[in-house]
């Protein structure tokens, strides 16, 4: 019996226009259409592979404002059993410490958990820090990057790949894992998971219920403020190479400094 | 995947009406994973599989696997989905392409649905779980070479040998006829029209495939021939005893179609729409031309009544208050409608509008079979024509 949480965040959709509101410099979520992260796609899916290896339940996990029950609803519809979701105004313009703190204190209201997954990092922040700093907070190990994972009765087994390479690396649970896009492919939610997934129970939370002052959270508590921000500048033209017999040559010195060959 | 949360706040060129608002979450859904499929399955494939004159062999499990097949039936292996769920997958499968929408309609209208509404306990036991879950496939046979608009012409007949029953006779146009593990096939009877459940295999049963069609080329269409085909009494839908029977599944099917043809009008609309935004002529995108927007105006104009319609016959099936002329009504419309709007995005295109590179010719030439199988467009006007005079003019 494996007990997973999978942590859901619900991020704009990558294909929209995605900025920052102008007032305060957190995400303008009324500007984009807000969908379930890719990635944690891949980290439910990864959780329902080793719950129906073996035996167990899994518990969907968000912090965010109300709209963030559709992406819950999407990992329940996959196939998840249940979930918790943190919804507090406080929470607006926390920074990754503040919502690590606020997910350890979360996983407390989940009777037991074997195995925690998330994604490596999210696509909107991209600060990919969330899964170290919760196994830091929770004590217990951290396997993050992976691309394969196997739970075999109270041990963890990862294939972690970063761009060194691939480390082997194995714990004893509980532990967090962070699994990159490589894990797997997602399934499709069934007709019959959607229609199920209303009927599954949903906890939804503030930060007082979970204990946590919440003067400790939001835009004020942040360690770093943004101050600007401005859109990448649009892409130049790429670099011309003039072929004067040794193109070959100049094509693969590019190349190797670029580090793709 | 994209859930467009479409209001009447912001202007979606792709939801003008901000249909969206009117589905509930589960129906958005449903929509949501059909159209992911079509969009990472289907339209990277189909101008090839309509090339070639195919349609994968694995597909049927795939749109098992997603859930579609039969999705509005009850038990058996079936999801239980709303009407208007289903005919939200059909608009998204039939964005992708007729002929796939097709396969579905026949397996789930036409195939399952009669063997759900008029088959006995054990041919239901035996069947729907297989075919929900794609692992079967079925057919429909009703038309035949010479019995098309009037079904009650139909020359295939099955008599009494003791306990079995001896079919014969011929079946055309059938959609997964060849592909199909299943045949449900009507026949004239002393005991009036009745049903038969025929397993690919069976003794006497052989189809040929129909070649050389310009439409619905990613779709099987294939010809039954019944050569004194012995078959045991269990294999009789015990429920239909009329023309009813078949009717009834058509009905179903036809309704599949009244959202598929919105779908097919919607992707030819967006195809023509990216075009003109991106195609320069005269120092500007063709867009700009008044001509072009006119074009794209109208052809908004009848995705989103398409859709209007298709949504309130929805409603109204799941109210069950759905008549057959209502069907009719909504077949004749949005089908004329979508071939409108396909051959119009033709134009916008161009040349590359005659190619597999864009969607809409196949989408055009689908259409004109789209328009008239399942009942004629003719004969759709004319069941129209007879509830508003209360003349029946073709019976």
């Amino acid at each position: 019996m494996t007990n997973i949480v999978v942590l859901v965040k619900q991020v704009p959709d990558t294909y929209s226009e995605r900025k920052l509101s102008d007032s305060d410099h957190t995400l303008d979520r009324e500007s984009a259409d807000a969908v379930i992260d890719e990635i944690n796609e891949r980290s439910v899916e990864e959780a329902l592979k080793i719950k129906e290896a073996g035996e167990g339940e899994v518990t969907v996990l968000s912090v965010g404002p109300d709209r963030a029950t559709d992406a819950i609803r999407k990992a329940l519809s996959m196939g998840a059993d249940k979930a918790i979701h943190v919804s507090d105004e406080s929470l607006h313009g926390s920074d990754m410490v503040a919502t690590a703190k606020v997910i350890a204190a979360a996983l407390g209201k989940v009777d037991s958990y074997d195995l925690v997954i998330a994604g490596n990092e999210a696509s909107d922040g991209r600060g990919g820090a969330i899964p170290a700093m919760l196994a830091e907070l929770l004590g217990v190990p951290q396997l993050t990057h992976a691309r394969q994972v196997t739970v075999e009765g109270t041990s963890i087994k990862v294939d972690r790949e970063t761009e060194d390479g691939i480390t082997h690396v194995e714990a004893s649970l509980p532990a967090v894992v962070s699994v990159t896009e490589k894990i797997n492919e997602p399934r499709y939610p069934s007709f019959k998971g959607i229609m199920a997934a209303k009927k599954k129970p949903v906890e939804t939370l503030t930060v007082a219920d979970l204990g946590v002052d919440a003067g400790e959270v939001g835009l004020g508590s942040a360690w770093s403020t943004v101050l600007e921000a401005s859109p990448k500048p649009p892409r130049t033209a790429g670099q011309r190479v003039e072929d004067e017999g040794d193109g070959g040559s100049k094509v693969a010195e590019y190349l190797v400094g670029q580090k793709l060959i | 995947m994209t859930t467009h949360r479409s209001t009447t706040a912001t202007l979606d060129p792709h939801d003008f009406l901000a249909i969206d608002s009117l589905l509930s979450d589960e129906e958005r859904d449903i929509r949501d994973v059909v159209r992911s499929f079509v969009r990472d399955h289907v339209v990277p494939n189909v101008g090839q599989w309509f090339e070639d004159g195919r349609i994968p062999r694995e597909l049927p499990r795939e749109l098992g696997k997603l859930g579609v097949l039969g999705m509005h039936l009850d038990g058996y292996g079936c999801a239980g989905a709303s009407a208007t769920a289903y005919g939200l997958a059909c608009l998204e499968l039939e964005a992708g392409d007729s002929g796939v929408r097709s396969l579905v309609s026949v397996q789930g209208s036409l195939a399952m649905y009669a063997i759900h509404r008029w088959g006995s306990e054990e041919q239901k036991q035996e069947w729907l779980p297989r075919m929900a879950a794609g692992e079967a496939v079925g057919c429909f046979g009703l038309t035949e070479p010479d019995s098309g608009s009037d079904p009650g012409s139909m020359r295939t007949s099955a008599r009494r040998d003791g306990d079995d029953w001896i079919l014969r006779g011929q079946k055309m146009w059938i959609t997964n006829g060849s592909i199909a593990d299943v045949a449900v096939v009507w026949a004239r009877t002393d005991e009036g029209v009745r049903g038969f459940v025929v397993p690919k295999g069976t003794k006497g049963f052989t189809t040929n495939d129909i070649h050389s069609k310009l439409s619905l080329r990613a779709s099987v269409t294939s010809e039954l021939v019944f050569d004194e085909v012995r078959l045991p009494s269990s294999a009789m839908l015990p429920g239909a005893t009329s023309l009813r029977g078949p009717l009834s599944c058509l009905n179903e099917a036809r309704y599949g179609i009244v959202w598929g043809a919105a779908g097919a009008a919607r992707a030819c609309y967006e195809s023509a729409l990216d075009y003109s935004t991106t195609r320069v002529q005269f120092g500007k995108p063709i867009a700009s031309f008044q001509l072009q927007q006119q074009k794209l105006a109208t052809m908004a104009l009848e995705v989103n009544r398409a859709t209007l319609l298709a949504l309130h016959l929805g409603r109204l099936k799941d109210e069950g208050t759905l008549r057959t002329e209502h069907v009719s009504m909504g077949k004749l419309g949005n089908v004329n409608a979508a071939l409108d709007v396909a051959r119009t995005a033709r134009q916008v295109l161009g040349a590359n509008g005659i190619t597999l590179e864009y969607p809409v010719i196949r989408h055009m030439n689908n259409l004109e079979s789209v328009v008239t199988y399942e009942g004629t467009a003719d004969v759709h006007s004319l069941v129209i024509g007879g509830a508003v005079t209360g003349i029946q003019a073709f019976r």
